[in-house]
């Protein structure tokens, strides 16, 4: 290296925009560089870790007997319950912690090389799944310890760790979109807390909806977490694809059309 | 200028590594960069001198697509900043003057991502980097992570990330800032090894010492104006070939022989901030004589008389009729990117 010279300019070829393959590419390079971090840093897998275990006992111990009459009948219901809602919580770290690198120095560099623009938050994002597959095994497998024995067999119960991934993976460029506009990481994380927290709660995912209001039913009924949660209960219960199913990825689909260009355009402003 | 920047004018304009005109760029009261204009030749090494906060930085992250202005345009070999950024940034390296690698990462593993994001192969990332850390003598510490870093090893680690395209524009904001002199010394070897390979180097600077190291041509910035432009020779003749320094016995007549001395060489003067010292350029020796003979006439006595070759620092003097010492006055007011100082 030392004795190569600097091409001259002429001889180098420029390229305008990045193509589709390069953007899929830089945006893989990026992923990379956020697995060699989790790497680096496990602790920030605490989360994913004892999330999962903890809530699972919690609410299948507290809500069991109250709601089905005992834990083993419970499991059914609260298993795909609680696999949405610790998995979807876990994207808001991705928004979080994309504040905080974008912080870092590093990002002046990453704005600075003839990259895809979208490749450093599609890159975090991606990498980011790690941490969902994490969470949805470790549910899986709390609910089998439990004596949960999902009746759609195991190659349906991975088509819907599947689409929970595929969901929270979408619902986290919202997020991102929040770490993007925010100015500090701890203002993402309430932000997002504040959106999610009524989000999972009000939903089908702890308990029957016909005791609810008929406010509250109407809500819950239109609330996109009921319908993963009613796909992945499907799912692992029966062995069906049914509609709740084409909804979600539908759902998926069109907030990731919103979200990521919105974020990638507020990405590009705040450089 | 021309505005329509087709490939012919590239090829016309390729002499010039960057043309900026009237750059402004304002954070809320603050106008960072007030009205730059730069012209850099390619091949050659430029420096951009100014204290803290006079709008260096923000005029590097202006060329270097990381910051939009508000009025004004630059083009880098030809290529418009704003309307061609993705052209731009084949052609440019930064280097910040906070460090702009990963910090969790080891200094490998930062080399071959940037590698692989520039599109080098698998293989070929890894050989680059090698290459790399062995120019840059980061070897022993390839697989240990930045945390550990010194300051001086981060700006090389910073440096060869910037180098891994060759690109023939690098930016250098502050290279030297905060580091050891032999330290320095070696990061002004490879600076001039960079010029020497047909880089072209733009870099800021609060050290006059190293624009006079290393810059063929200054601009010196205030305030977000570039005040004087010239090669060091010229700033330096501009103020007079060498300037007179003076102490005088009892300080209290600072102020009175300080007139004397603005009246009798007809110059503007300032006072160390020590105190105690009168400073002022010297165009004409045979005017020293009249200065002598008036301060004692009004019976001011001196302590203590000498001449100084010039130095860059009257040249900032003189111009902005302020010592370089004012940096951390202005530093109070300065812009978003200093807090970045103090990763380092």
């Amino acid at each position: 290296m030392s004795n190569a010279t600097i091409k001259a300019l002429n001889e180098r070829k420029l390229r305008d925009k990045s193509s589709f393959r390069e953007t899929v590419r830089n945006s893989l390079t990026m992923a990379y560089r956020g697995l060699l971090k989790i790497k680096r840093t496990p602790e920030q897998l605490f989360d994913v870790t004892l999330q999962p275990i903890i809530f699972t006992l919690m609410f299948t111990y507290i809500f069991g007997g109250a709601i089905s009459g005992n834990v083993q009948n419970y499991l059914p219901v609260i298993i795909p319950g609680i696999l949405v809602q610790t998995v979807i919580t876990t994207s808001i770290v991705t928004g979080v912690q994309l504040r905080e690198d974008m912080d870092k120095g590093v990002f002046d560099r990453f704005k600075s090389l003839p990259i895809a623009r979208i490749a450093p938050l599609a890159g975090a994002l991606l990498a980011d799944t790690v941490r969902y597959t994490i969470a949805t095994v470790l549910t899986f497998t709390m609910g089998y310890i439990m004596g949960y024995r999902p009746e759609g067999g195991l190659g349906f119960v991975f088509l819907a760790g599947i689409l929970v991934i595929i969901c929270s993976w979408a619902i986290s460029w919202i997020f991102a979109f929040f770490g993007v506009i925010s100015r500090t990481a701890s203002s993402v994380q309430g932000i997002s807390m504040i959106i999610l927290f009524p989000l999972t709660f009000l939903s089908n995912a702890f308990v029957p909806t016909n005791t609810l209001p008929d406010l509250l039913q109407w809500f819950v009924k239109i609330n996109p977490i009921s319908h993963l949660v009613t796909a992945v209960r499907q799912l692992t219960n029966s062995g069906t694809i049914g509609w709740d199913f084409t909804i979600s990825l539908i759902g998926a689909g069109i907030i990731v059309a919103i979200f990521a260009p919105i974020t990638v355009r507020a990405y590009m402003r705040r450089a | 200028m021309n505005r329509t920047t087709s490939k012919r004018t590239v090829i016309e304009n390729k002499d010039w590594a960057v043309e900026a005109h009237g750059l402004v760029k304002t954070f809320g009261d603050n106008r960072a960069v007030d009205g730059v204009d730069l012209n850099v030749r390619a091949g050659t090494i430029y420096g951009v001198l100014g204290p803290n906060g006079a709008g260096k930085t923000t005029t590097i992250r202006i060329l270097a697509t990381l910051l939009k202005a508000d009025a004004g345009s630059a083009q880098i070999f030809g290529y418009d900043v704003e309307k061609e950024p993705q052209l731009v940034r084949q052609l440019i390296g930064v280097t910040g003057q906070y460090a702009s690698v990963d910090e969790s990462l080891s200094a490998m593993e930062n080399l071959i991502i940037f590698s692989r994001l520039l599109g080098l192969g698998r293989t070929d990332a890894k050989r680059k980097a090698l290459n790399l850390l062995e120019e840059f003598g980061l070897m022993e510490a390839a697989k240990r992570p930045l945390k550990n870093f010194s300051g001086g090893m981060r700006r090389r680690l910073d440096l060869a990330a910037s180098l891994i395209a060759q690109p023939p524009l690098i930016f250098l904001d502050e290279p030297t800032t905060g580091l050891d002199p032999r330290t320095r010394n070696q990061m002004w070897e490879t600076i001039r090894r960079l010029v020497n390979e047909g880089s072209t180097v733009l870099l800021t600077t609060q050290y006059l010492q190293e624009a006079d190291e290393l810059a063929d041509r200054v601009a010196v910035i205030d305030r977000g104006q570039v005040v004087a432009e010239g090669t060091v020779n010229e700033l330096k003749e501009s103020v007079g070939t060498s300037s007179l320094h003076l102490s005088i016995q009892n300080e209290q007549y600072m102020q009175e022989a300080r007139l004397m001395v603005e009246r009798v060489l007809n110059v503007q003067s300032a006072v160390s901030t020590e105190g105690g010292k009168i400073t002022a350029p010297m165009a004409d020796a045979d005017r020293v004589t009249d200065l002598l003979i008036t301060l004692r006439e009004a019976g001011i006595q001196l302590a203590e008389l000498s001449v100084q070759k010039p130095t860059l620092d009257e040249v900032f003097l003189s111009i902005t009729g302020r010592k370089t010492s004012l940096e951390d006055e202005t530093s109070a007011t300065s812009n978003k990117s200093n807090k970045k100082e103090k990763l380092i």
